[in-house]
């Protein structure tokens, strides 16, 4: 029987990968559960709290953000809109080419990979390097991201050290400080040469068009300071109404990304540089983007524009430690990836149709999710149209003839009887697919269909009385 | 996944024995019967009932699951309590179906359906009042929640029925919230994934040494002995019906 996609990446995983991927991602939960715990007991209550602001906000992102364009704009940030993938990379282009720009550097931004936006600004002749050092060493291996916090979660010490040994960055050593030293050295150099810095942002303020990055390394720092011009990328998803948000939002973010209480760096930023202050970008740019997130908005699927994109999904999936990030042959794996990948596609909704499958549907994705999303519903929702839609499942066994066996009692009762057939016949000789793939791995118990019912006609005693 | 239900007022239950007890765990649904009847309830065991129609709702095939719940509806008429052994199904009555049914004409009847939906553990504990077990029950024991439990009154109310039977010890296992990885057509669909899932679950398990793995959900149960014993490792499983059952037999 044919095998879904992602079971069969993951069947075929090197042992190494899922072992980093297994050991990385139950960490992950385990220091947040701790974190979370330790400081609020419940958590649940804060999380319902910031769903339900998140929620608000998309259901009223129209007035949002032009509420978010007035205060940009007052700031001295020019704001700019991008419909698609390629509007996007062309407002950024077109910006470093208005502005003189050839040397960009970037921290983080899931937004970029979404637009492929490096390998669009090399073919136009602007050096992009990446900054945050997972992306650093996942642009030197021309690799991409498996987690969106982690993009290295798949990779282990020895793998970088090759990476940089092959890149001139010094002879082979895989000690992790040394590896830091040696990017930190080398990124140090292109802040200094870079024109502009493409950010993104993790949050944008309605009402005050304050901005804001958490970072580790500080690199988004380094960027700003080091370049003329800045561009911030940002999905429509990532306004908030008020300052006062941010309280409920920081509180979660890092505690369920990494179990941090706060990540090192977090930047508020409320416009370009003034004129005396010493260094810091002149010009400050705002690229908003849709890319198919105002068809999400319109589905019955928007919950999942919530997403304040701390991995904690991920990290608990059993499915996402089994198979890694790659399996999902998108930007975004884990339950999100799974929920917001093959709806951001718009069109292209077939080719990862299979995603929404690949869940137990267990739930922990949307016991940890710090702004509730029920991730399993939507998955239900998407399994639903990619049926609707007459996309092959592999694997799934047909349904018509259960539900007509499941709406008739009398042929339910008869095929219970039948079912004995079962232990007669020899099980490999028995042509059902999900039975002979239920077999591989696993025996199968005795029939013993209609035991139950004739044991309950037929018994003596009956009612309160009984005594077993 | 809150279950908002209708509080229990009489004794009458109606059952649900589940599709697999249907076909292969014929002891629990006596067992939850032997159960229920000694706590004083009337059961009526509505004979057209067949499946809650879980399958096609997970595989996707919503046209089919609405056929299915549709005839659950018809089947389950009234308003006595519908009792359950297993979280899943449950589950599948009072939060698949209505999310099924957002937009059909007869969500009401689902809804109202929904409402007076209980697992077994669930209706014992919170439906009935009863917090502590009768009888005895000398044993060493893992209990598995399943998943559809989660954020529900089941897992609380199982482990609490459980911890109260004397000579009945609970022992605890690593990684207790992961999943075993049954998923239903998923444990066919993804069979490495759903494997692994399992050998990661049956291996904590395991390290407990227990005289048999409990759980209110047969399914799991299914998957996880299935796999245990294709690999030469038995494993002895029981309903939380039937410990409960069987404590009351022990009993002196």
């Amino acid at each position: 029987m044919a095998h879904q996609k992602i079971d069969t990446y993951a069947a075929t995983l090197n042992p190494e990968v899922r072992q980093a991927v297994r050991s990385n991602s139950a960490a992950g939960t385990e220091k947040r559960y701790e974190v979370l715990g330790s400081d609020f007991g419940n958590p649940d209550p804060l999380r319902k709290l910031a769903g339900a602001i998140k929620q608000h906000t998309i259901e009223h992102l129209d007035q949002y953000l032009e509420q978010a364009e007035r205060s940009l704009t007052a700031n001295g940030v020019k704001v700019h809109f991008a419909v698609s993938t390629q509007d996007a990379r062309q407002a950024v282009l077109d910006i470093l080419q208005q502005t003189g720009c050839r040397k960009v550097v970037k921290s983080k931004s899931m937004i970029s990979e979404e637009i492929h936006l490096n390998d669009f600004l090399e073919e136009n002749g602007v050096e992009s390097v990446e900054t945050d050092l997972g992306e650093y060493i996942i642009q030197i291996d021309h690799d991409h991201p498996s987690h969106i916090v982690k993009p290295i979660l798949h990779k282990n010490r020895r793998d970088i050290a090759k990476s940089f040994e092959r890149e001139g960055l010094g002879d082979y050593n895989d000690d992790p400080e040394t590896i830091t030293r040696r990017a930190r050295a080398f990124l140090r150099q292109k802040y200094l040469q870079a024109d502009a810095a493409v950010t993104g942002a993790n949050f944008v303020v309605a009402e005050s068009g304050r901005m804001v990055l958490v970072t580790n390394e500080g690199n988004s720092r380094f960027c700003l300071a080091g370049t003329r011009v800045h561009i911030a990328l940002i999905g429509v998803e990532k306004l908030v109404p008020h300052d006062r948000d941010l309280a409920v939002f920081l509180n979660l973010l890092a505690r369920s990304a990494t179990g941090q209480q706060l990540t090192v760096y977090t930047e508020f930023l409320s416009g370009a540089a003034l004129p005396a202050q010493p260094s810091g970008p002149r010009e400050m740019h705002v690229v908003f983007v849709d890319n198919g997130r105002v068809d999400t908005l319109a589905s019955n699927c928007r919950e999942i524009l919530r997403c304040i994109r701390c991995g904690a999904c991920m990290n608990v999936c059993p499915v996402y430690r089994q198979a890694s990030g790659h399996a999902y042959r998108s930007v975004y794996p884990g339950p999100l990836g799974a929920v917001l990948s093959p709806m951001l596609a718009g069109k292209g909704f077939a080719q990862l149709g299979d995603l929404p499958k690949a869940s137990s549907l267990c739930g922990a994705c949307n016991e940890v999710c710090p702004v509730d999303i029920p991730i399993p519903d939507l998955l239900l929702k998407l399994r639903n149209r990619a049926k609707e839609e007459h996309l092959p499942s592999p694997g799934s066994p047909p349904m018509g003839g259960f539900a007509l066996l499941a709406t008739a009692p009398m042929l339910w009762r008869t095929a219970m009887h039948a079912g004995i057939a079962l232990d007669l016949t020899p099980k490999g000789l028995i042509p059902v697919p999900a039975l002979q793939e239920w077999l591989k791995i696993r025996t199968l118990p005795a029939w013993r269909g209609g035991k139950f019912r004739s044991w309950y006609k037929n018994r003596p005693a009956q009612g309160k009385d009984r005594q077993p | 996944m809150a279950n908002t239900r209708t509080p229990v007022t009489g004794r009458k239950v109606q059952l649900m024995a589940t599709c697999l007890c249907d076909a292969f765990y014929d002891d629990v649904a006596r067992a939850t019967v032997e159960v229920l009847e000694h706590l004083g309830c009337e059961i009526e065991f509505p004979e057209g009932q067949t499946c809650c129609g879980q399958p096609a709702f997970n595989s996707g095939d919503w046209d089919a699951s609405r056929k299915i719940m549709r005839h659950t509806v018809k089947t389950f008429s009234g308003d006595a309590p519908v009792v359950i052994p297993s979280g899943s199904c449950a589950a599948m009555l009072f939060h698949g179906a209505p999310l099924e049914f957002e937009k059909q004409p007869d969500a009401p009847e689902v809804q109202a359906l929904a409402d007076r939906t209980w697992e077994l553990a669930d209706f014992i504990v919170n439906g009935l009042g009863i917090t502590q077990w009768e009888g005895r029950l000398d044993a060493n024991v893992a209990f598995h929640r399943a998943c559809h439990t989660r954020g529900t009154e089941s897992g609380p109310a199982a482990l609490q029925l459980l911890g109260s039977i004397p000579g009945l010890k609970i022992a605890a296992f690593g990684e207790a919230e992961q999943c075993c990885g049954f998923g239903g057509t998923f444990s066919v669909a993804f069979p490495h994934i759903s494997g692994s899932m399992g050998r990661l679950k049956l291996e904590h398990v395991m390290e407990t040494h227990p005289d048999f793995l409990v759980s209110g959900d047969m399914s799991c149960l299914m998957h996880l002995s299935g796999l245990a014993n294709k690999e030469g490792k038995p494993l002895q499983i029981r309903h939380i019906a039937q410990v409960l059952r069987d404590a009351l037999i022990q009993a002196p």
